[in-house]
Parts: structure tokens; sequence; C-alpha cells
């Protein structure tokens, strides 16, 4: 059912989002250069400054000291150390096993708190959210305070992927602190269109990811405070201040920073044309289905600009994914795959929504690429997409067959 | 046309699929998800719900450069097959759970959707053929090329509405000329052996599967007197035509084996005897369909398949107050309740239904 005529629209710039040529270009003039930066002779010392200077770039643009920068994998390798990390770092002097986790995390996040909970006697606490998915620090305050000393950490998302809520995440990292708790963000979102500083926020560690803001894919940093280091994950050379072992990836960590750089410089103007071009795309969206649902937050600061997050009622999300991609729409049901089944996201349950809205859904994430003509795109097709979803849904229903008379019906066998 | 291909993971389904994309359709893949909790692993080669069944269609459709989707479809295979399956074993029944699944799963549920989001027809690795009864004529299910791999018998509940909206590219090709070309293609699943017993008893026993469902129903083995000749756990356990696993203890007066002859759910009796007792001549088939064809108003000669890769027997069938009477023109052995009967025209599927009785109407033949 492709058209291969149709433009691509990419529109889940939040799954993953093109390269910067700056970037490309850094990267690929360090791939063709050798040297491990732990080696001490020449070729060495050449690969160790282009990685200390990208991080010294990197820890300017995210409000750390250079030796806070811990260079991982990307996003999920630094939520397992900073989770994993801190817990166990955290029973050393006394047994703490509270892990306070909101309800909305990435898996990475999440799957992590769970098998604390299943393997190491860890008690996870989801913290609820509101219907907006933002997590109230009041309601952190009170969990916390139920019994200060047994929390081991708390782990709240800076932006979430799905529904884009922006948490503060400043006051939340306040309540955490007064109780000397290690507190972490996974800022993997919010680094490319929100102002996320480690110093500033009071946070003990934020994780961030290159492929979000035009880096490559499989670098990332956990941003960690100096204080009470988190137990490795991964053992070996002793890299990365013992806490992160195996040999830097120079070339994806300058790629990294070129990516960091630029978002960086760019970051105000970029994060309020994404909020215009994202306003548009809802006015769209509601113009062509009025009974759309926005997910997340209002417009405005609480909410990602470039996120726009929907539940069209009546609909399946994966019958939605498959007419928009038939239609060079690429979007995204937002949620968690086994054997590429659609799950009802487990943000929006946690959000209050049943089960059939959250299967409903669909989200569309703007990034550096994005123009008008991709908005444009999508408000020409969703109205007939989510018509022809709603069909199918009312189909699958009723468990009958029932082709109705008037649909011409070819010949299929002999034309093969 | 644009097509949707149902792949398995298995080779069938993937040269299908690529098939149907050659003639110059627009396809599209999607796997079937029939389980909720899909296992990691394959055990065997049984079962089509695991995820690396999944992982081996998208690679398969990645190969044909197709677009590829997973649905959901694991709450009504659940409710249309699985307790289907178990709630005829209860009433005695012996069903064919993969004939229910294209009536009910794959030729309703996803041709129905698939429709209503814009596609003409449901493509399958079947070994049947679809071919018109003259040129542009309607639509006739035929017997595929290879006998051994034939499921038209499977196929056989379609109705003519069904079948049009049908694609089997598969019928004309042995399954030996099926796994050259998935070779010759790149498919990954060349080799992939071919499935066999029941896609959702993973570990392939079925009488535990429907225990752990059922519960123990413990009941009398009896023989053509009447005489009790043992007890049983649960009558689901046991099939008309069934010798072993009967535990009786003491030997027939003959000493020839004993087989199940009929099953009676209520009491939970069942009834065994002499393997000649189960050749029946005389067979009730509700809920006919006619494969798009108008029902027969008389009596017509067909030849009758009465289970998968079964024997075919020539018999005289007609229609009485909407059940399908079929007389044998000689005996089968072992007919179970619950099976399809399916009616051919030498290798046309004429229609079919399930059979409700059986019995011989005259007396056995001495040997």
């Amino acid at each position: 059912m492709v058209n291969p005529e149709a433009r691509a629209v990419y529109l889940d710039h939040a799954a993953t989002t093109p390269m910067l040529p700056e970037a490309v270009a850094a990267m690929a003039e360090e791939l063709a250069r050798t040297g491990n930066p732990s080696s001490l002779h020449n070729a060495g010392r050449r690969a160790r400054r282009v990685v200390e200077e990208s991080r010294e770039l990197i820890a300017q643009a995210f409000g750390a000291r250079p030796s806070e920068v811990v260079f991982t994998s990307g996003g999920t390798e630094a939520d397992n150390l900073a989770v994993k990390g801190f817990y166990w770092a955290r029973q050393a002097d006394g047994r703490r096993p509270r892990v306070l986790v909101t309800a909305i995390e990435h898996h990475a996040v999440l799957d992590c708190a769970a098998w604390l909970g299943e393997h190491q006697g860890a008690n996870v606490e989801w913290l609820p959210v509101d219907s907006s998915g933002l997590l109230d620090p009041d309601v952190l305050r009170s969990a916390i305070e139920r019994d200060s000393e047994s929390v081991a950490l708390v782990s709240v998302m800076w932006a979430n992927n799905e529904v884009g809520s922006v948490q503060p995440i400043a006051d939340l990292a306040a309540v955490a602190s007064e109780h000397e708790i290690p507190f972490h963000s996974d800022a993997v979102q919010a680094a490319g269109q929100l102002p996320v500083s480690l110093a500033s926020s009071e946070a003990t560690a934020l994780t961030i990811t290159g492929h979000k803001i035009g880096g490559p894919v499989g670098a990332g940093a956990l941003l960690l405070a100096r204080g009470d280091d988190p137990v490795p994950v991964l053992h070996g050379g002793g890299q990365e201040r013992d806490v992160r072992s195996g040999t830097l990836d120079t070339a994806a960590i300058r790629g990294l920073a070129v990516a960091v750089e630029h978002a960086t410089a760019r970051k105000a103007e970029h994060a309020s044309r994404l909020a215009r071009l994202r306003d548009d795309l809802i006015s769209r969206v509601h113009a062509a289905v009025p009974d759309a649902i926005l997910n997340g937050p209002a417009p405005g600061e609480r909410r990602l600009p470039g996120n726009a997050h929907f539940s069209f009622p009546g609909c399946e999300g994966d019958a939605l994914l498959m007419l928009m991609d038939a239609r060079g729409v690429a979007c995204s049901t937002g949620s968690a795959c086994t054997a590429g089944v659609a799950q009802p996201s487990h943000v929006l349950l946690a959000m209050g929504a049943d089960r059939a809205r959250a299967r409903g859904s669909l989200r569309f994430s703007l990034g550096w690429t994005s123009t008008q003509s991709d908005v444009d795109a999508l408000g020409e097709v969703i109205g007939e997409v989510v018509e022809r979803a709603r069909r199918a849904a009312r189909q699958a229903g009723d468990g009958q067959v029932t082709l109705r008379a008037g649909i011409p019906v070819a010949v299929p066998g002999p034309t093969l | 046309m644009r097509v949707l291909a149902a792949m398995s993971g298995g080779v069938d389904s993937a040269v299908a699929a690529a098939r149907a994309a050659e003639a110059g359709h627009d396809v599209t893949g999607v796997h079937l998800a029939l389980s909720a909790n899909p296992r990691s692993y394959r055990t065997g080669a049984r079962g089509c719900c695991t995820l690396e069944d999944a992982r081996d269609a998208r690679r398969a459709a990645d190969v044909i450069g197709i677009p590829f989707y997973v649905w959901d479809m694991a709450e009504r295979f659940a409710a249309d097959v699985v307790d289907d399956f178990v709630a005829e074993y209860a009433r005695g029944n012996t069903p064919n759970p993969c004939l229910r699944c294209n009536e009910k799963i794959k030729f309703a549920a996803v041709l129905d959707k698939a429709i209503a989001l814009g596609f003409d027809a449901v493509c399958t690795g079947h070994h049947a053929r679809l071919e018109p009864a003259w040129p542009g004529g309607p639509i006739r299910l035929v017997r595929s090329v290879d006998p051994a791999k034939d499921q038209s018998y499977v196929l056989g509940v379609l109705t003519g509405e069904q079948l049009s909206r049908a694609m089997f590219p598969l019928g004309d090709s042995t399954k030996e000329q099926v796994r050259a070309e998935a070779a010759r293609r790149g498919l990954a699943v060349a080799e992939k052996p071919d499935s066999h017993d029941i896609c959702f008893i993973a570990d392939g026993d079925t009488r535990g599967f429907l225990r752990a469902r059922l519960g123990p129903a413990p009941g009398p083995i009896v023989d053509h007197d009447g005489q009790v000749l043992g007890v049983h756990e649960g009558s689901y356990a046991f099939t008309v035509g069934q010798r072993r696993g009967l535990r009786i203890d003491n030997p027939a007066a003959d000493g020839r084996p004993r087989y199940v002859l009929d099953i009676e759910p209520v009491s939970g009796t069942v009834k065994v005897g002499p393997a000649e007792a189960l050749d029946v001549d005389d067979i009730t088939a509700v809920r006919p369909v006619w494969s798009g064809r108008t029902p027969p108003d008389g009596a017509i000669d067909a030849i009758v398949q009465l289970r998968a890769h079964g024997e075919t027997f020539p018999a005289t069938c007609w229609l009485e107050a909407g059940t399908l009477r079929i007389r044998l023109h000689s005996r089968a052995r072992g007919v179970a309740r619950g099976q399809a009967a399916v009616l051919y025209d030498g290798e046309i599927v004429l229609g079919s239904g399930t059979i409700a009785a059986a019995r011989r109407v005259a007396a056995p033949v001495r040997a």
C-alpha cells in the first residue's frame, strides 16, 4: 500500500531524528583516524584530546563540570547506570530498599526499577501523575517523608517521550536534595528542546543521548554530579572515573559533541519554531477530527515543543499507524511492543485513560528537519485515515463476515 | 489489487507473499499475534505464535520489500478458536482448530478488518488453488497439485464470499518447489521445519491442555454390552477410533484390540469395541456451506473427505431440512463428530458440513 510517489513525511523525531550534517562530517573524519584515548602514545593523545574537548563542550552545554560527564552507549545504558548503580551504592551504609520512580518513565528506567524489585530486594513505588502526565512535588515529598531514611533513589524523567509532559524538575530535585537522596532524571527528550542543566536543576544525575538531538545512535552520557558515585554496571578498564568501563568511542563522542554544540546554540529559536508548527498541527488535527483528544499538558511551558499526542476515539492505534504509513506519513503509537503487538500505553493508563483510549492513540513528534509542508501533509490525510480506522474497528468488533454489496470483487486466483 | 498477506513466519506464507508482490499486487505483510503472552523461544517446530516466528515473518517481509505489521488477534483467537476447541471436546466432539481459525479468524476477523482498511484480498500460504469455473466465471476451490500438502480440506468451510476475497498463490506448486523458491529468493525461512500439531498447544500434549481447562471428569469405559471395563479421568481425552491410552486391564474376550466407538459426554461414558464396529456409511453433517456454489436441490455424487489428510470415499449426498446427509458407497472407519466432511467433485471442493452423527445402516459384513 505504499505509494512510491508520496513524499516521505517524517513525524517521528522522538524515536530518532536525522543526524546534523556537521555531526556526520565530524564523525566521518574521526572514523578515519586511529588511537585509543587511553593509550599513552601520540595516536592515543590525539584521540584523548578529541574526547576531552567533546567532554568540555557537553559539560558546558548542560551546566556540568567536565569531570561530571560520563560517556555511555546511549540513554538506556545511562539510565541503567543511574537507577541500578545508585540503588546498589545506597545499600553500602544501611538498607535502603525504596525506589521512587514515576509510573510514566521510559522502559529504560521502568524496567530497571522493576528488575531491582524482582531480583534485588527493592521496594519500588510508582509515583502517580495527574491526568496530563505531571508529577506534583508534594506527591514526591509525601512519598519520601513516609520514611525518608529508606529511600535509595528517585528517578523522574524531564520530559515524557509519549505525551511530552515537562516535569518541574528543579522543584522535584530540591525535595530529594533536602533529604540527601540521589535524584536522577532521564532528559533524553528534553535535551534538544529545553534548557537542561545539571547545576541549576540540582539533580544528581541526568541522562542524555545523541540520536534525539542530531547526533549518532550509540553515544550518550550520564551527567553525574560529583559526590557518591553509583556502583558500575560495566566493569573493566576503569575508564570514565571507574564508573563506566569500556574503550571510548572517539568518533561517536565527537559526533555527539558537535550535535550538542549546534543544538545548544539554536535551542531557543528551535523550540519556538517547533512550538509554532506543533500548535498548527494540533489545530489541523482538531479541524479534521473534532473529537480527537490531545493527551498531555496544554501547549505551553509544561509541554515539549515538538510533541503532539492524540487519542482518536473508536480507532486502533495499529490500524492508524498502518494507514498513515501507507500514505507516507511516519509517526508512532508511542507505546512499547512485544512481538510488535501494540500494548496499551502505560503512560496513558497512568494518566487515567481507559484501555480503549490508550490503544487508539498516535504520537506526532517534530524535529529540526520538520517543515510546514509536513504539517500540511498530515492535515490532508488525518481525517480520512481516522474515518477508515474507525470503520475497521467496527468491523473487527462484530465477528461476522459482513462483506458489503457494491465492493467490486475481483477474481484473484488466476491472475497470479 | 491491494493485498494483505498473512505471514506466520513460515516458508509457505513468505513465498506466497513474495509471489503476490511479484505478480504486481500492492502487498502488505501482517503477522497475526494469536497469543496474548507469546513465548520467547520456539519449542521444536511447533506453533506459530512465538516471538521468533514474528521476527522470521518480519525478516521475510523486509527481503520481499513490503511493509509489515503485527495485528493482535489474541482475544478473538482465544474466544473463537481456543474456547471453541475446549467446548467441542467437552461435548464429546473432535474439533479441527485450523479449520475454525480459517473460518473465524483469517477469512473473517482479519479479512473484514483488511477490507475496512482498504485492502481487496487476503493472501495466505495455504496449499490449495482458486480457479474460475470457466474464464471469467465464479471461483472454485481446488486441491493443491501437491497431494501430500493439500490444504483444501481446512478451507472447505469458507463461503463463496470468503473465497472471492482469498488468494492462495501456492496451489500450483509442491512443497519442495516452494522451499527451493524460498532459497532462491533469499528467504531465511527456506529450511524452517513445517509446523505440526496445534499451534496453541506448545508441548503437543492436547490431553494435558484439556485436563487443565476442563478438570477431572471420571467416567466409565464400557463395551457394546454395557459392561464396565474400566474408568477414565475425562471423556475429552478420547477420540472416536482411538486405540491407545484406554488402559483397560481385562482383555477382550476375543483377544483383539478395542477402539473408542462413541463418547457420551453427559454421563462421561466412553464406549469401546472391535475395529469393525467403527465402520460407518451414513453421516449427518450440520452447518453446510457450498464454497460459492448453489446448494444441490437433489442427491449428488461426490467424493467425501472426513478428516485432514484422510482418505476419500465416493458417496451420495443430499440436503435434508438444512442438514447435509452423506451416504458412503463404502464404509469409513472411525468417523469423529466435530470434524468436517468436505465434498469434492474430483479435485474441486463442492462444500462441507460439520459431522454431527455417523452410523451404519446395514449389518457389518463378516470378514
